[in-house]
């Protein structure tokens, strides 16, 4: 089985942001890493590979384009459930969608081009599902810096 | 007031040329020695107009960072808890503030209650290598927040169902 070293840790670690747009940003990279370009890009291709990471570029805040988040919460029937997640993940408003334990046990969140956007793509998933969908749209932000290391 | 925080005031109105980058990049960057280059050749577009306007939504905040995007389970962060709290509507914009600065909460916000099924207004993202790990530092937040807290509840991811991030 494959296992991550020192270096993909190293650069998980330390490229959670920060890429330059430059005409070649993995190479002034790679430099801080010790490595050459070609590694750099060679690591980067098999930590996705190997779902270490989930995507590696630019992170968009639909917030500052005039669009709008939300998280929102569904209490579903188990053998409801793969049913209505498909649903809900079939639309391309929802970002993210995890399963939790708790009665509300389906969170996913909403990103749309419009703050009406939102409304919208609760009204099809209540439609589509049958279930009524709690949303919890943030009403301030205290922090946001989700960094994991490896 | 510096230039960035000048920008950040404002909205960040799209033009057909953003959008075509967006869609072309929302799922990755290529990995090839000029990424740049490689979605402009995309595009149709200079690469040094595809990287002005990408500097352009990186100083308006509508790019929020460049790089990797962990899978946390992945790195062994095997316990995910989104800890909810209901706390005094009096206090809650300045005990908000405090748990969002403690080091190991990553996401936290202010979000309304749902009478009478959901009680509570304070949403803090916390990880762990394992649940106790979360139930010591959920044990921090609830110190915290002290009498000004009246329920509170973790709720631990069990599945990632999706995540793609945002498309337009």
């Amino acid at each position: 089985m494959w296992q991550m070293d020192a270096t993909d840790k190293a650069i998980i670690n330390g490229l959670q942001g920060g890429l330059p747009i430059c005409e070649q940003p993995y190479l002034a990279m790679a430099k801080q890493f010790d490595i050459s370009e070609d590694e750099l890009l060679a690591r980067l291709k098999n930590l996705l590979e190997q779902k270490v990471l989930t995507r590696f570029g630019p992170m968009y805040q639909i917030e500052r384009m005039g669009g709008a988040f939300s998280l929102a919460a569904l209490k579903v029937l188990e053998e409801d459930y793969e049913q209505v997640a498909e649903a809900v993940n079939a639309l391309p408003e929802v970002a993210h969608n995890y399963r939790r334990e708790h009665a509300f046990n389906m969170w996913f969140v909403l990103a749309t081009e419009t703050p009406s956007g939102i409304g919208k793509a609760i009204a099809k998933i209540e439609a589509e599902t049958g279930y009524p969908v709690f949303n919890l749209p943030k009403e301030k932000e205290f922090f946001v810096g989700a960094r994991f290391t490896a | 007031m510096t230039l960035n925080a000048q920008y950040k005031a404002s909205t960040y109105k799209l033009d057909a040329i953003d959008r075509a980058i967006i869609q072309a990049t929302q799922s990755g960057l290529p990995l090839t020695s000029q990424p740049y280059h490689t979605v402009a050749e995309q595009l149709n577009l200079p690469p040094e107009l595809l990287m002005e306007r990408m500097q352009t939504m990186l100083d308006f905040g509508v790019i929020r960072r460049i790089g990797a995007v962990p899978n946390h389970y992945s790195l062994g962060w095997n316990a995910n808890g989104m800890t909810v709290w209901d706390v005094t509507n009096a206090h809650i914009d300045d005990l908000g503030q405090q748990v969002g600065a403690l080091e190991f909460v990553s996401h936290c916000y202010r979000r309304p209650r749902l009478m009478p099924d959901w009680p509570y207004n304070l949403f803090a993202m916390v990880h762990g290598k394992d649940r106790d790990e979360v139930a010591a530092k959920t044990a921090q937040i609830a110190a915290l927040l002290g009498s000004n807290c009246h329920a509170s509840d973790t709720l631990y991811s069990t599945q990632i169902l999706k995540k793609t991030g945002l498309r337009i």
